[in-house]
């Protein structure tokens, strides 16, 4: 059925329909907190009446995946979905959910940190989490949020991968945009999300989740998990199909090209600056510019062999960061630069940092200024606001 | 686990298979959290129980991974989150009819500083947990800083010349947010404790339970004393044995002497407060307040007033 909702109601709603598929499994819940720009969707899991399911109002993001990670640790679906200084506030738990490789889903609506109080769009606040041992995707539109929570947890959930996953939306951009959004019935989801099965759950025998480790088991611990955050990428293929089969439509995967395959000078980006590069190529194009644009949805796991794939032609590369790490710069840029070696250029460029407006002529003029490059400089500031 | 407890008052007829404190714990000699647990094993006995352990010296007492010192199925959280994790378990427990009972274990640096947001939150809510604060009155696991539970005058790592503020007065907090049940345990007086272990494992809602429990490593006192001192504590009317119910009606379940003697020996057998001149003068005079205010709240019949 086809609804005109925002990313934040399709997020909740997907949250909805995930656990009331967990109604023969142990039930579904999670802890909710409210933040500006992510506070319908906890709003609209707060009014649903969901079977065996549980939501809890707490009095922080804190204990928000604290309640989480007690629901999940005893088998549990679960849900909950963070903000900015909501997700800095919460992070020490963000951490543990992953040590305990307990496959929670989080709606993660990106959002520039303060103080300074700013509400709107930037990527620093996920990004931040980037070492926390999360997957994180992040997307293009309301269809796109809503398909990638359901596909989250079929991923997280895979006893192969058991890692948590954050489903990252544009604040404002998507969070509180109305798009028409195709919702499947209950019994399709039912069909895409068995019931969960959590072997190393909590139960009534004598086992200690925690506890110390030492070097040593911190070693084989930490081995486990990236040889399950390398698992993903095949993991992510297989349900791919799946997701198709379920819904009737397709899912992008780990990256997503734009009229890449003969292109010279290609933007590499995240999120919704992904929608707006589309129509920079477009433009680029018409004017004789062999331009592309590739998107990064899956920024954890680094689907690092899939960007040197699908870059491999490309002469000249715009990395956008929608974000600053300071005294370094943009942070999609410094992680793909150390992969992709085959472009003569690799320029980073900080654009709607806070939330600026970024319309498809900045990129077009990015096009033209990558042009002139024949090396790269520091990461260059674009001010669009 | 065999030998019946304190002449078989407290006898719990079914034993655990496995005590909650095993063999291989890594507790000092003579720590009160020790006596705690294993009083706790025989209060739950064939209940099926689950518990949360924040970072204290609790969790530490389990031994490194693989291996675990409880003999009961823990889910080790972060420090604040002790209560917000146990809230999550005890959900999906009630949503799947599990009769599981949901227990925190934490100390007092976990219950009445980092935690204080956490359980307070838990308790407004009245979650379905019961939450034992193991008060050692001092940060144990990390060496012996101060806490807001350290009394005034002792002296901690942080605290070189003796503490300069009063114990927060976590039985009135905890009071104050009208929880089904609140009460203080002294392991000198092992068939109350025992019975407000039982009693607080079958209630149902928030249940908070508090235990003075002495840290020789802290206190810099005997390994062998622990039980004397808090014997002491209570003679001395320093910690009141209490209970609360629904936050409003208080009883006092051991009288105290308010004995001057016992005072004078509490304070001279540890050397945390050695360096310090304490004024016991000072000391006797706030006892005494607070009894008469103990003994207020007790008479104070709530079930006349409707
Ligand atoms: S430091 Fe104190 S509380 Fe911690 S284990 Fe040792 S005696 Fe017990």
């Amino acid at each position: 059925m086809k609804k005109l909702i925002t990313a934040n109601h399709a997020a909740g709603l997907a949250a909805t329909l995930a656990g009331r598929a967990n109604r023969k499994g142990r039930g579904f819940g999670g802890g909710v907190y409210p933040i500006t720009p992510q506070t319908e969707s906890i709003e609209f899991l707060s009014r649903q009446e969901i079977e065996k399911g549980s939501v809890v109002r707490v009095e922080s993001e804190h204990s928000a995946m604290a309640v989480c990670i007690g629901m999940a640790s005893n088998g549990a679906r679960t849900f909950t979905a963070s903000s900015s200084n909501g997700l800095a506030y919460m992070t020490e738990n963000v951490i543990t959910a992953a040590m305990y490789r307990l496959p929670i889903v989080m709606l993660a609506v990106n959002r520039t940190l303060g103080p300074p109080w700013n509400i709107w769009v930037d990527h620093n606040d996920t990004l931040l989490l980037r070492d926390s041992g999360w997957i994180q995707l992040y997307c293009e539109d309301n269809q796109e949020a809503f398909d990638s929570l359901l596909f989250a947890y079929r991923l997280s959930e895979d006893p192969r991968v058991l890692l948590p996953t954050m489903v990252c939306i544009d604040a404002f951009v998507l969070s509180h945009t109305l798009m028409e959004t195709d919702i499947p019935e209950q019994d399709q989801v039912d069909g895409f999300l068995p019931p969960l099965q959590m072997q190393h759950r909590i139960s009534d025998k004598p086992r200690t989740m925690g506890g110390l480790d030492f070097p040593h088991e911190t070693e084989v611990h930490r081995g486990q998990m990236q040889d399950a955050m390398n698992r993903v990428f095949k993991v992510y293929e297989e349900h791919q199909k799946a997701f198709e089969k379920s819904f009737g439509r397709s899912i992008d995967g780990p990256v997503v090209p734009y009229r890449t395959e003969d292109a010279e000078v290609v933007i590499v980006s995240m999120g919704t600056l992904g929608a707006t590069a589309k129509q920079a190529v477009d433009t680029a194009r018409e004017r004789g510019i062999k331009a592309g644009s590739l998107r990064v949805k899956m920024f954890r796991p680094f689907p690092e062999q899939q960007l040197v794939d699908a870059l491999k032609g490309a002469k000249k590369i715009a990395v956008i960061d929608r974000d600053l790490s300071p005294g370094m710069g943009g942070i999609l840029w410094s992680e793909l630069r150390g992969a992709v070696r085959t472009a003569d250029v690799v320029q980073s460029y900080l654009i709607g940092l806070g939330g600026g407006d970024v319309r498809p002529h900045h990129l077009v003029e990015i096009f033209d200024d990558l042009a002139e490059r024949d090396r790269p400089e520091p990461s260059i500031l674009k001010e669009v606001a | 686990m065999q030998e019946p407890l304190l002449d078989g008052i407290t006898q719990t007829g079914v034993d655990r298979p496995e005590p909650i404190l095993r063999a291989g714990n890594t507790n000092c000699g003579g720590c009160g959290m020790s006596i705690g647990l294993q009083m706790l094993s025989r209060a739950v006995a064939d209940r099926t129980v689950q518990m949360v352990i924040p970072a204290c010296c609790g969790i530490v007492t389990a031994g490194p991974f693989p291996h675990s010192a409880y003999g009961a199925p823990v889910v080790a959280s972060t420090f604040a989150s002790a209560a917000a994790v146990a809230t999550g378990l005890a959900h999906v427990a009630k949503m799947n009819g599990e009769d599981t009972r949901v227990l925190c274990w934490a100390g007092d640096g976990g219950t009445y500083d980092i935690g204080m947001a956490t359980i307070s939150a838990a308790a407004e809510r009245n979650e379905d947990i019961l939450y034992i604060c193991y008060d050692n009155e001092i940060y144990g696991n990390t060496g012996g800083q101060r806490s807001s539970a350290t009394p005034m005058g002792a002296v901690t790592t942080t605290t070189a010349s003796g503490k300069l503020e009063q114990k927060k007065d976590i039985v009135g907090i905890m009071a104050a947010h009208g929880i089904p049940y609140v009460a203080t345990m002294s392991m000198a007086h092992p068939e109350d404790l025992f019975h407000k272990m039982r009693r607080a494992l079958d209630m149902k809602g928030f249940r908070f339970l508090h235990m003075l429990s002495p840290c020789p490593t802290g206190w810099k006192s005997e390994p062998g004393e622990g039980i004397n001192l808090v014997r002491q504590a209570v003679e001395s009317g320093l910690y009141p044995v209490v209970e609360v119910f629904d936050g409003h009606r208080w009883v006092v379940n051991v009288d105290s002497a308010l004995s001057q003697g016992a005072l004078e020996s509490y304070f001279a057998a540890q050397g945390r407060f050695g360096k310090t001149k304490i004024d016991l003068a000072e000391v006797s005079k706030a006892i005494h307040r607070n009894w008469r205010l103990l003994q207020m709240r007790a008479a104070f019949d709530t079930q006349k007033i409707s």
